[in-house]
Order: C-alpha cells, then structure tokens, then sequence
C-alpha cells in the first residue's frame, strides 16, 4: 500500500489498488460493473462502477448497509443478473454475460458457487439431504452408485454432517446445520470462488462462530477464494483480508480488512464501525452528517 | 433485512406448517364418500343383477320390492341398477376432464413461469380469454358442432378447465420459483426442465391435487348439466345427470323417485368433492 490516501477508491489508481493479487492473475477480477433497474425516470442505479480484485485463495469482504449494492454485485458475479456496463473476469476468462447454454452454465458452476443468507429456503424441503448433495455431484462429475454416495459423504464430513444428517430432511435439521448443507452443496461443484451472501447473518452468534470456523478451515484446506458480504463488521474482520465498502452501488474505500475498519478514511466507514455497540455507545449519536 | 428479522421470518415460516396431518371430521366423511363413489364406478356395473336397461311397462314407477330395491322408473327400469351402471357413465367424464385440464394447465403454467418473459406473458394472455369463457356454454357449442355425446363435451370442458389449473399452478410455481434454492440449482447448472419437474412440481403437487378434486365436483356438475338437457349421455345408456332429465316427468306425476335418487347422487358426490378439495386446498395454502 503506498498511502493512506490509496484506500480511498475515488483516489485509487491500479498500482495502489491494494485488493490486488500478489503477482500472478487475480482469480476474480471485477472492472467497473454497473447495473441499472428499470427505465428512463423509473432508473435505479443498483451498482455504479464498482471495481476489485480477488487474489486467488484469498477472502474479500464486501461490507455495505442494505441496499447497498452488495448482493446485486453477488448475483451479477455468480450469473444471475446481467450487468448493465463494466466487466466480470473469473479465473482470466470474461464471465460478464451470465451463461445461455447448459454447457456454459455448469462450467460456471464449477468455477463460482454462492451461500445465501437464509438458511430456510436455500435448500428444497422435500429433498433428503444426501439426495440433494448427490444431485449436485452428479451433474457436474457423472459419479453414480458407490462412488456417489462415497463422495456426497466425504462432502457431509467436510461440513460436519453424519450420515443421519444426509438421511434427513431439511426440517429435521437446526439453521446452522442446513447453512452446513448449502455450505457443502455449492463446494459439491468443486469451485475456485465461492460467494457467502450474507452466511451467517440469520445464525446465532455461537453457531456463526462454529459456521466461521469451519469456513477458514475449508479455504486452508482447498485454496478456495471467498467473497464474502455481510453487514457484520466482526464478521468480517474475523473471515476476509481485504474488504471494499459499498455505499449506494458504490465503492466508498477498500483495502486490507484491518486498516479499512481500524482507520477509515472515509466517513461512512467510520459511521459503520461506530454504529457497532460498544461501552459508552448511544444510538443515534453517531448520524452521518453527508453532503 | 435484519438478522433479526430473518431468523424471526424463519421461524415464522416453520412454525406455521400444519403439523397434523389428519384431515378435519367433515374431511375425512367426504374422502371416505368419494372413495365408495369411486368404488361403485369401478365395481358398480358388475353387481348389476337385473339389465338396467330391460323394460317393463306394466310395472311403471313401481313401489320398492324385492326385485327392485329401490323401485322402478317411468318404463319400468330397475332404478336401482340404473343407478349402479350410471354411476361410471358419470364419474368417467369428470375424472377425464379432470386429468386432462390439470395435465394441460400444470405443463403450460410450468413452462411459462421457467421460460418467463415474452412467453409468460402470452400464456397469461390466452390463459385469461379462455378464463373469460363460460366452460358449459363451450361445451354447448362442441356438442352442436360435433354432435351430441360426452366426447365433445369432455374435449371442450377439458379446455376450458385448464386455464383455471394453469393460473393456480402459475402462481403457486411463481412463488417457488422465487426461492433461493432454485437460484441455487440454476448456479449449479441444472436444466430448467429438471428443475421443474424435480424441484418445483413436487412442492406445489398438493396445491394441484387439492385443485383437481375441486374441480371434479365443477366437471361432474357441469357434465350431468349436458346429460340433463339432453346434449350429454344419450338415452338409454343410465347416467346420473340423465336420469334427472328423465325423472321430471316423474315429478309431475308425483313419482319423484327416479329424479330424486339420481339427483341426491350428485348432490353428495359434488358436495364431498368440494369440501374435500377446499380443505386441501387450504392446507396446501397454508403450508407454502
């Protein structure tokens, strides 16, 4: 990092773009991605311009108050929404037109996968949950009979499923252990990036911690590279080395996770971490005075 | 969303599943009524002991005896047995415009919700035009056309039944669709196809079930409407709705019989299908 002043992305050039991979391609790079909803005076601007990088194996935090942006930006990374102007590069190929074909689209699969937030509809209620891991392993590796079930096991040990577990249907199951599930079905696809949106936030905070834990022990494991979104700033201290902060579509700071949220150089940042409850907090008093 | 809220909407959501899965009292009269009608339809026409169809005109609207349980009709037929043979004459019909319109309508809705766009819109479109128009009188025009008898009239009911099937499945496949765990299935790969038929179909087929036995009771009606003026079941085959037509003249010659037995048949199997259907229904709301 050259400057303090480098953080501020309205400052920022790509020398000091401190999100950058340390040498070598970044495994997601994103170029001014902008999307728009609607229409002439209905427009609404849902992203602006957001830039970043994500060095490969490495944790990117995307920090933002709701309507921020964040998951637009998710959702436009994994394909579900096509951005309005700017680009996506995964893994040194253009993926900012979300795939047509099947072919495409599972190849994408196996390079992007995303946790949501809630835990409760991110998995089909009437699918066991082994049935649904397999469904996964399947489609993308052609595995069948005892190879299959081999590998949907290895994939519940991953996450700390048994096999009653994977016997189960989703409502058998707590809220942390179908996280574990969503977990470990979009690791099912063997991918490079995998985007938690939001992962943890519907979690108690002691099962955050088991979620977060296991989280770090997995990208060690595997060299998966995380973006990971959340409005929780411990959270994100805790997962990601370096962060960006969004504020309405926009990138108002980024840089390595500490030095963003230990000295903010951009007042919204600064609100964000004094929002935090902490000794001698009172509500309101920290109201951001914009211009 | 706050965390908060999320994990307070969670919880919302998975309490508010019935967990009973027993039907109410009334619910359960009305699956046990349908089942036995179902059972006379299968089975009736082979208990039949006397020809239902064997004239005897001595014994016009004949009292109750031993031969004849439940006495004769206006050319001395055993109403009895005509009403045992009517019996799948009558729930056949239904059944089929029943199945027809909800394989139609659950297909065509499942398409336009996964295909979406454009293609939604126009299934939206020419769903609502059909909607619009009276089945019965659709079916009115199909037996003028194509003559008199149920095949007409079970085709053009079959079609004017779907857009009912298609609008329900419609919303109900919208809903689910909106899931985070079909945005999930899609990131993996998984075809649109697959992902209605495994994921989607499955979690609204109660919804469509429920649906189904309702409008079995609208067909029956609607059917035994035909056959009561004269366009549907052709004499002297027994049909339910039929009989009713024929028993009017009974009723101006205070012998009742005929019309009123055919009549309380419908009645009961119309009244258990939608009770039925309306609990299920409601359970199937409930429960999405």
């Amino acid at each position: 990092m050259s400057s303090t002043a480098g953080r501020r992305a309205d400052a920022r050039t790509d020398s000091e773009r401190t999100t950058a991979a340390p040498g070598g391609v970044p495994i997601l790079a994103v170029d001014g991605l902008r999307k728009t909803f609607g229409r002439g005076r209905k427009e609404a601007v849902a992203v602006d311009g957001v830039s970043f990088e994500l060095a490969a194996g490495g944790s990117l935090g995307i920090v933002g108050e709701s309507g921020s942006g964040k998951t637009t930006t998710a959702r436009m990374l994994i394909g579900l929404e096509q951005p309005t102007a700017g680009r996506i590069v995964l893994d040194g190929a253009d993926h900012t037109r979300p795939a047509r074909r099947i072919r495409d689209l599972r190849a994408r699969g196996r390079l992007i996968q995303i946790v949501f937030q809630d835990p409760y509809t991110s998995l089909d209620r009437r699918q066991k949950i082994g049935d649904c891991l397999g469904e996964v392993v399947r489609l993308h590796f052609g595995l069948s009979g005892s190879a299959l079930d081999a590998r949907v096991r290895e994939l519940g040990e991953l996450v700390g499923l048994h096999d009653r577990q994977l016997r189960a249907l989703p409502r058998e199951l707590s809220g942390g252990q179908r996280q574990r599930v969503a977990i470990a079905r979009a690791l099912a696809a063997e991918p490079k990036i995998l985007i938690l949106d939001e992962a943890v936030s519907a979690l108690d905070v002691s099962i955050q911690a088991q979620i977060l834990n296991l989280l770090a022990d997995i990208r060690e494991q595997r060299g998966v590279s995380y973006v990971f979104i959340s409005h929780d700033l411990a959270v994100i201290r805790q997962i990601t080395d370096t962060a960006i902060v969004m504020r309405h579509g926009r990138v108002v700071e980024q840089g390595q996770t500490a030095d963003v949220l230990d000295s903010p150089q951009d007042p919204y940042t600064r609100l964000l971490r004094d929002s935090v409850p902490h000794a001698g907090w009172r509500p309101g008093a920290d109201a951001l005075v914009t211009s | 969303m706050t965390a908060l809220a999320v994990v307070a909407e969670a919880r919302r959501r998975t309490r508010r599943r019935p967990r009973g899965k027993h039907l109410s009292v009334l619910g359960w009269v009305a699956a046990v009524v349908l089942a036995v009608v179902a059972l006379l339809a299968v089975f009736g026409p082979l208990l039949v002991t006397v020809d239902p169809n064997a004239v005897d005109l001595g014994n016009a609207f004949a009292d109750p005896s031993a031969g004849h349980p439940l006495g004769q009709d206006a050319s001395g037929r055993d109403l009895f047995s005509r009403l045992l043979s009517g019996a799948r004459t009558s729930l056949v019909g239904p059944l089929l415009v029943v199945v027809v319109s909800t394989l139609l309508g659950t297909g065509l809705a499942l398409a336009a919700v996964w295909v979406g766009g454009w293609f939604d819109t126009a299934v939206a479109r020419v769903v609502d035009a059909v909607f619009a128009f009276p089945g019965l009188l659709l079916a009115i025009l199909a037996t003028s056309i194509f003559g008199t008898g149920l095949q007409a009239a079970i085709i053009a009911l079959s079609i004017s039944y779907t857009p009912y099937i298609a609008r329900i499945v419609r919303g109900a496949a919208l809903r689910e669709r909106s899931l985070p765990y079909i945005a999930a299935l899609r990131v993996q790969g998984l075809r649109g196809t697959a992902i209605s038929l495994r994921h989607i179909l499955p979690n609204i087929a109660g919804l469509i079930f429920a649906n189904a036995t309702l409008s079995f009771g609208f067909a029956l009606i609607d059917l035994a409407a035909l056959s009561f003026i004269g366009l549907g079941v052709q004499a002297p085959t027994a049909d339910w709705g039929a009989m009713v037509g024929t028993g009017m003249a009974g009723i101006q010659q205070l012998e009742p019989q005929e019309a009123l037995w055919a009549s309380l048949l419908i009645v009961i199997t119309v009244a258990a299908a939608n009770s039925l259907g309306d609990e299920l229904v409601k359970r199937s709301e409930a429960r999405a």
